[in-house]
C-alpha cells in the first residue's frame, strides 16, 4: 500500500518535471536563438540551425563601432541610478508621513495618491512634456530623471512594509527625545531596509526598460538611453540581425544581473506591492 | 490640539518632497490635460489657441479610427485570460514538493523580468515570416505531417482569429487566419505567464489551509472539486488584483509593441489607443484632440476598475 502511494507520487512528480521542462525550455528557446544568433556570421542566419557553424564573437565589437552603445548603456545606468536613488527617498519619506505620523487628512491624501495608481501614463504625458518645453528641459537628463524622481506606487509600497515595522520602537525613541527626523533617519530607515531593497530593484529595472519618455523627449544622439538606441539601431542595422542579437542581449545584461542578485528582493517587492491597505 | 499641529507640520515636511512632484508630474497635469481637452491646441498651427467646448469629444465619437483602434486596443486584451490561468496552473505546479523545483521558477521568470525593446526586436526577428525561426519551424512541422498549409504571415498580415476585416468595423470570412494581432497576444502569454502574476499566485497559494484540502480529500473529495471549492474562492482576491491591474495596463497597452514592431500596421490594426494618442501628440502636435482621447481612455479604464470592484467585493464575500 505504502509502496503503491510512493510509486505513485514519484509517477504524478516525474510528469509534473516533463512538464516544466517543456515550458520552461519554451520560455528560454527563444532567448538561446538570440544568444546563438549573436554569434553567427549574416550569411549562416537564414539556414535554420540553432547553432554556429562558426562563432563570431567579433559582432559584439562591432555593435560597438557601428552605434555608440557603450555610451547608451552609460546613460541608461547613470540615469535608472539617479531616479532610483532619488525616488527611494522621496517615497521613503512620504510613506514614514502616511505610516508612521497622526494628522489631520492622512487617509485622504493617501487614498488620493492610491487613486492616481490607475491614470493611464499617456494622459499625464503631455502635459508632462509641455511642462517640460517650459522648463527649458527637453533634451536633457534633468528632463529625464525629475518627473520619475517621484513615485506614488514606491510611497504606497513603503507604507505597507513601514507598517509592519512595530511602532514601539520609534515611541521609545520618541521618549528618549529623539525628534522625527532621527526617528527616521536612525530607526525606521534601518529596518526598512528590506522594502527599500525591493523598491530600489523594481525602480532600477523600470527607469533603466522605459521607453516611452525618452523617446519623446531626448534628441540628441549622445543624450539617448538603451531602449531608444536600440529602436534607433533597429530601423537603421535592422538587416544585420546577427548583430542586433548581439545588442539585445548586452541590453539585458543589467536586468539579468539584477535579477540573480536581487531574486528575493524583487519577489518581496512584488508581493508588497500588491497587497491593498 | 497643539500635538495636532505640530504632527501636522511633521507630516508635511516629511511628505513634502513627494508631494510635491505628485502636484507637479501627477495631479496638476491630470487636470491640466482635462483642461487642453476642451481645446483646440496644436503645437505647430500658428492660429491661437481656443476653448472648442466638447468639439474634440464629438468629433472622436465621429472618428471612425477611434473605434478601430478601440477594437484593436481589446484584441490585443484577447491573450489575458490564457496568461493569468497560465499563470494559476504553473503557480500550482511549481507548489509541488520536488527538489530542485525552484530552478523552473527562475527559467520560467525570465522572459518577464527581460521584456521590453530588446524582446520586442528579438519577436519581430523570430516572427519574420520568410526566414525567422518560427516559420521555419512550422514549415518543417507541415512537411513532417504531410500538410500543405502555408505559413502565417505574421506581423505583416491583417488577419486574424476573429476574421475582422481590417479598416471596416464588419467581418469577412476570409480574413480569418493568424496576423499581426494575433503575434502580438502570442507574444504577450508568452511574456507575461512566468512572470509576476504567477509569484503573486505562487505566494497566495502558501495562504489556502492545507489541512482543508487534507480533511475533504478523506471526505473523498477529488482533487477537482478541492480546486473548485476551497483554492479557487482563496485565491479571489488574488485574481481580483492581478485581473484589475491586467485591464488597467491592457486598456492602455500596446504603444512599445506597435513603436517598435509594425509602426502600428499593416493597415492599421495593431494601432491601439495608446499609440493613436502618441501618433496625435507626438507626431502630428494635435495636443487638444490627444489629450480628448487620453481622456476617453482614462474613462474606460475608470470604469472597467470601478465595476471590478462591485463585482469583485460581491465575490469576496464567498470566501
Amino acid at each position: 500500500m505504502l509502496r503503491n502511494i510512493s510509486r505513485q507520487t514519484l509517477l504524478k512528480n516525474a510528469g509534473t518535471i516533463a512538464l516544466l521542462s517543456f515550458l520552461a525550455a519554451s520560455a528560454v528557446i527563444p532567448l538561446l536563438w538570440m544568444l546563438f544568433t549573436s554569434f553567427k556570421p549574416l550569411q549562416e542566419i537564414e539556414n535554420g540551425a540553432l547553432l554556429p557553424k562558426s562563432w563570431h564573437p567579433e559582432n559584439y565589437s562591432a555593435v560597438f563601432r557601428q552605434v555608440p552603445f557603450a555610451r547608451y548603456c552609460m546613460n541608461s545606468v547613470f540615469v535608472a541610478a539617479w531616479v532610483t536613488f532619488l525616488s527611494c527617498f522621496t517615497s521613503a519619506m512620504g510613506a514614514y508621513a502616511f505610516a508612521r505620523l497622526d494628522w489631520k487628512g492622512r487617509d485622504s491624501v493617501f487614498k488620493l495618491y492610491l487613486g492616481t495608481l490607475m491614470v493611464p501614463g499617456v494622459v499625464t504625458m503631455i502635459p508632462n512634456y509641455t511642462l517640460m518645453v517650459q522648463f527649458h528641459l527637453m533634451d536633457s537628463f534633468t528632463g529625464l530623471i525629475i518627473p520619475s524622481a517621484f513615485g506614488a506606487f514606491g510611497t504606497f509600497l513603503l507604507r505597507q512594509y513601514m507598517l509592519g515595522i512595530p511602532r514601539a520602537l520609534d515611541e521609545a525613541a520618541e521618549m528618549d527625545g529623539a525628534s522625527h527626523w532621527s526617528i527616521f533617519l536612525d530607526v525606521v530607515l534601518p529596518l526598512s531596509k528590506p522594502g527599500l531593497m525591493a523598491l530600489a530593484i523594481l525602480t532600477f529595472l523600470g527607469s533603466y526598460g522605459s521607453f516611452y519618455w525618452p523617446l519623446i523627449l531626448i534628441k540628441s544622439e549622445s543624450l539617448r538611453t538603451l531602449p531608444v538606441g536600440m529602436m534607433v539601431f533597429d530601423s537603421i542595422y535592422g538587416r544585420e540581425t546577427n548583430l542586433l542579437m548581439a545588442a539585445s542581449l548586452m541590453s539585458l545584461v543589467p536586468p539579468i544581473l539584477l535579477f540573480l542578485f536581487g531574486q528575493k528582493h524583487l519577489i518581496r517587492g512584488i508581493i508588497l506591492g500588491s497587497v491593498k491597505g | 490640539m497643539k500635538r495636532q499641529r505640530r504632527n501636522f507640520r511633521t507630516a508635511l515636511l516629511f511628505l513634502g518632497p513627494s508631494l510635491f512632484g505628485f502636484l507637479l508630474f501627477t495631479a496638476g497635469p491630470l487636470l491640466f490635460s482635462l483642461g487642453a481637452s476642451f481645446t483646440n491646441w496644436n503645437l505647430q498651427r500658428t492660429i491661437p489657441m481656443r476653448f472648442v467646448g466638447t468639439a474634440n469629444f464629438t468629433s472622436l465619437l465621429a472618428d471612425r479610427r477611434f473605434w478601430l483602434f478601440l477594437g484593436n486596443t481589446l484584441y490585443l486584451m484577447l491573450g489575458m485570460p490564457f496568461a493569468i490561468f497560465g499563470s494559476l496552473w504553473l503557480a500550482i505546479l511549481l507548489k509541488r514538493k520536488i527538489r530542485g523545483i525552484g530552478v523552473f521558477r527562475s527559467l520560467l521568470y525570465i522572459p518577464s523580468f527581460a521584456s521590453g525593446v530588446a524582446i520586442l526586436i528579438l519577436w519581430k526577428t523570430l516572427y519574420n515570416p520568410d526566414f525567422g525561426p518560427v516559420n521555419d519551424g512550422l514549415r518543417h512541422l507541415f512537411s513532417a505531417l504531410h500538410v500543405h498549409w502555408d505559413a502565417p504571415q505574421w506581423l505583416q498580415s491583417t488577419r486574424n482569429l476573429a476574421a475582422l476585416e481590417p479598416e471596416k468595423t464588419s467581418i469577412n470570412r476570409s480574413q480569418f487566419g493568424i496576423g499581426a494581432r494575433d503575434a502580438i497576444n502570442f507574444m504577450g502569454v508568452w511574456t507575461a505567464i512566468g512572470g509576476n502574476n504567477m509569484l503573486l499566485y505562487l505566494a497566495a497559494l502558501t495562504n489556502v489551509p492545507e489541512e482543508l484540502i487534507e480533511a475533504a480529500q478523506l471526505d473523498g473529495a477529488s482533487s477537482t472539486r478541492c480546486f473548485t471549492s476551497i483554492t479557487w474562492p482563496h485565491l479571489a482576491p488574488t485574481t481580483f488584483f492581478i485581473l484589475v491591474m491586467s485591464i488597467i495596463g491592457g486598456l492602455q497597452g500596446g504603444f512599445e509593441q506597435a513603436k517598435i514592431m509594425t509602426s502600428g500596421g499593416p493597415a492599421g490594426t495593431t494601432t491601439t489607443l495608446a499609440y493613436f494618442i502618441y501618433s496625435l501628440a507626438f507626431e502630428q502636435y494635435r495636443i487638444g484632440y490627444a489629450s480628448a482621447v487620453a481622456w476617453v481612455l482614462f474613462g474606460f479604464v475608470l470604469i472597467a476598475t470601478l465595476a471590478n470592484w462591485r463585482f469583485g467585493n460581491r465575490a469576496a464575500e464567498y470566501i
